[in-house]
């Protein structure tokens, strides 16, 4: 943690009156930005800033053999690196926990959603399917990542498109792509991720405020009304009362978040 | 809603835990450890400390450190785990110190650290509540000043029936909506330290879940507490 105390103090002070330092209410997710096709490399890529905060999520698709378990599914694998490059907090080296974490709450998301059509990824059951890769790297981590992780990767999987594959030579023909879109459902998994600071709920924190807050939730869910997946994190016990509260302040924030991007989802 | 008529596939009813089996005093060498079970799941903790918090840049001059390990032998499923740690474990590592902390009073060993190790000896599902649940006990056991112990289990919903404490056929269950799992960790007093889910439910639903998760960490608290109890008469 590297806010100081002094600051993080005068942060709940402020959300007792509702107020937050950069004249948001408690309620207010920041300015969301969305730009496509930022690899040429990548069968599908997206930017997505949420204010200050920034990553790019970028899809790859292999041929694989199917895991044992889901022999007539593609599979799908999701991961992360924070790069020293978007804040001083990060270093390099093998994968800590927070970049794990934010993989795998994005993974979940998506895997229960359903999202992926992963049955359609098959090419021959048992031995050859399509294997979705989707990396998240973070440019500017000005909090909140988590969210902008999410949004990223059902965008950048949005406009993802199937490479030609020579079936004979059993070879991906990268740079080629063909007309067929990675399948993927009408039904749209977001990640909203709320935080208890004080007596206050917020949503979209900034570093600052993410630094103090003392309980996350993590939820991800359609705007048709279905929960996916949730995850609590830090350690501070919250009554069964604030966290129904969480959930309903989670789904105005999650219906207000797709409208802003939905034009992007097209 | 749930259907009065579900059946789960060993017969339980929907709110009805496998048999719990609770032991502390397992592992004589560490400050503290216990035993706790589902059916045929089974975990270990074991609590070293509070020792001096090695190495020394790690050490936090304001509060204690707790440290979890989550561990599943190799063993202990169908298809052979490789030993040591994966993102899946690094991963409920944490979630076992967040589900623990709340509760604890660790402020008081500031540059020290209190190490839990859980080791999953046998697993059919709901792992992670067994081992928060036998982590707890440790930690008591070990006499490290807490507020009380936590309780921890997974509310399931197989298709749209809620029931209590999956087992590893309902959490592949594939009727209808499939299976939801949501592990859920609470204070005796009904806090929740812990929530996880996976698979696809409404609001309503989950908040009916948690109550269910209310009722079921109670139980699970006396058979906690009965085990600790014991341990001290005897």
């Amino acid at each position: 943690m590297e806010t100081t105390r002094i600051t993080g103090e005068r942060i709940k002070e402020y959300l007792e009156k509702g107020k937050r330092f950069d004249g948001r209410k408690p309620e207010e997710f920041r300015e969301i930005s969305v730009e496509t096709g930022v690899s040429k490399k990548a069968e599908g890529s997206a930017r997505v800033k949420i204010g200050k905060t920034e990553v790019i999520v970028g899809v790859k698709l292999n041929v694989t053999e199917p895991y044992p378990d889901s022999p007539n599914k593609g599979n799908l694998m999701v991961t992360s690196e924070l790069l020293p490059l978007s804040s001083g907090r990060f270093e390099y080296g093998p994968p800590r926990f927070p970049a794990i974490e934010l993989g795998r709450l994005i993974d979940r998301a998506i895997r229960e959603s359903k999202f992926i059509q992963l049955e359609k990824l098959c090419i021959k059951e048992g031995e050859k399917v399509w294997g979705v890769f989707i990396d998240i790297y973070s440019i500017n981590d000005d909090g909140n990542l988590i969210d902008a992780a999410g949004l990223g990767a059902i965008i950048a999987l949005k406009t993802a498109k199937l490479p030609e594959y020579d079936e004979k030579n059993e070879k991906v023909i990268y740079g080629k792509l063909t007309n067929k879109k990675v399948p993927v459902s009408k039904e749209i998994p977001i990640v909203v991720t709320t935080h208890k600071i004080g007596d206050g709920i917020i949503v979209d924190p900034t570093i600052e405020e993410e630094d103090v807050s003392e309980a996350r939730i993590t939820v991800g869910g359609s705007v048709e009304g279905s929960l996916f997946s949730i995850q609590k994190g830090k350690s501070k016990e919250i009554t069964i009362e604030d966290f129904n509260k969480i959930l309903d302040v989670s789904e105005k924030t999650r219906k207000k978040v797709f409208s802003s991007i939905e034009k992007s989802l097209k | 809603m749930a259907t009065k008529t579900f059946k789960r596939p060993d017969g339980r009813k929907a709110d009805e835990i496998r048999p719990m089996q609770a032991k502390v005093g397992i592992v004589p060498n560490a400050d503290g450890s216990a035993l706790f079970s589902f059916g045929d799941t089974i975990a270990i903790a074991a609590v070293y400390g509070p020792k001096k918090m090695h190495p020394q840049h790690q050490q936090d001059p304001e509060k204690g450190t707790l440290r979890c390990r989550y561990n599943m032998l190799s063993f202990s499923v169908d298809d052979r785990i490789r030993p040591g740690p994966s993102r899946r474990s690094t991963e409920i590592s944490k979630i076992t110190e967040w589900a623990l902390e709340p509760s604890l009073l660790i402020k008081r060993y500031p540059n020290m650290v209190v190490d839990v190790h859980v080791n999953i000896l046998q697993a059919n599902a709901s792992t992670r509540c067994a081992g928060i649940n036998a982590a707890s006990m440790a930690l008591a056991h070990a006499g490290i000043p807490m507020k009380n112990i936590v309780s921890s289990v997974s509310i399931g919903k197989l298709d749209k029936n809620l029931v209590v404490d999956l087992d590893k056929e309902e959490e592949d269950f594939k009727e209808g909506e499939g299976s939801t799992d949501i592990p859920i960790t609470m204070t005796p007093k009904g806090e929740v330290t812990h929530i996880q889910l996976d698979g696809r439910i409404t609001k309503e639903q989950l908040k009916e879940a948690i109550e269910l998760a209310r009722k079921s960490t109670k139980e699970i608290y006396e058979v906690q507490k009965k085990a600790l109890k014991e341990s001290i008469t005897t």
